[in-house]
């Protein structure tokens, strides 16, 4: 009968369903959330300093010709301490970073700098999260380069490892 | 020795979840006095994803950033805005990914077509077995 070769579709069907699940197994989904807004303009935003006598953040200041690197990190954050090293050296550079501290304290803040390293410009402070939800970042750490024109040219979720500081030094002279 | 033990297990322990040292936000955990108002932001905070706990609504969640966003979200309902508006505002942000109700575009019209898809099959496949019974 033509109609035998129906009783193989189950077992067809059921082999592909084995290759989805395999495939899932091999290659597990990218969980990393990126922002929507990489090749826009940074939303506006005016964060006030993390700690005294520091500069605060704000948006128009991203817009003045100048890249930025700018930095989402917390003193509560362990892979924040991890990519310390990486931040300070991209500061030798003379790459400026600007931090966001998302949810600090002060107190909390200058224990954390005086530790690992003050790579920092400018230090915002997002008490509430509102920026940093605002920016599309999903946690911390997460790096921005933003270009001259204050438009969203690159965005590193997670820590900055030795591995990543070419991708981030280039995302940055690209953005010139 | 059993304070040394106790200590070193104190050492060894780190937290599963990294939150800060703040309190949750304003309206984390505390609804908005209007009831109306209480009830549409629920409805949101139902369909938006967690970014953290992924798979689980930011109404369920207990991480410290849907406790944000349920600030956030009630916030701006409390402030008029339209519980559709933030939900495309962070759409924006986080793709379509962020929202359990994702909206009818060529992309996702497999996702609503395939149940009535199954169900045409299904009736089809029946069809096929009732006219046999009838035959023999």
């Amino acid at each position: 009968m033509s109609r035998k070769w129906i009783l193989w579709v189950p077992l067809g069907l059921f082999v592909i369903f084995l290759g989805f699940v395999a495939f899932g197994l091999y290659a597990p989904a990218n969980r990393n959330i990126q922002s929507g807004l990489i090749g826009q303009r940074v939303p506006d935003f005016d964060l006030p300093p993390g700690m005294p006598g520091r500069p605060g953040l704000s948006s128009p200041s991203l817009r003045q010709g100048r890249p930025h690197v700018v930095n989402i990190f917390a003193s509560w954050c362990l892979p924040c301490r991890v990519e310390a090293p990486q931040l300070e050296a991209l500061s030798r550079r003379g790459i400026p970073i600007d931090g966001i501290a998302v949810r600090d304290r002060p107190e909390d803040l200058a224990q954390f700098l005086a530790t690992y390293g003050d790579p920092f410009r400018t230090i915002g402070a997002d008490t509430d999260r509102r920026v940093q939800i605002e920016l599309g970042s999903a946690g911390v750490p997460e790096t921005f380069v933003i270009d001259g024109s204050g438009v969203i040219r690159h965005q590193h979720i997670g820590a900055i490892t030795e591995g990543d500081m070419a991708n981030i030094v280039a995302a940055y002279e690209a953005a010139r | 020795m059993r304070a040394l033990l106790l200590g070193l297990a104190l050492a060894g322990a780190t937290p599963a979840l990294a939150d800060s040292l703040l309190p949750p936000a304003e309206y984390a955990n505390r609804q908005l006095p209007d009831p109306r108002q209480e009830a549409e932001a629920k409805a949101l905070m139902e369909t938006i994803r967690c970014l953290v706990c992924q798979g689980q609504a930011i109404a369920d969640s207990d991480a410290e950033m849907a406790g944000d966003m349920r600030s956030l979200i009630r916030t701006r309902i409390a402030a008029g805005e339209s519980p559709e508006s933030i939900r495309a505002w962070l759409i924006s942000r986080y793709g379509e990914w962020v929202t359990y109700d994702p909206p009818l575009e060529p992309v996702t019209w497999p996702l609503w077509a395939a149940p009535v898809l199954l169900v045409l099959f299904g009736l089809f496949l029946a069809r096929g077995r009732f006219k046999r019974r009838g035959k023999s």
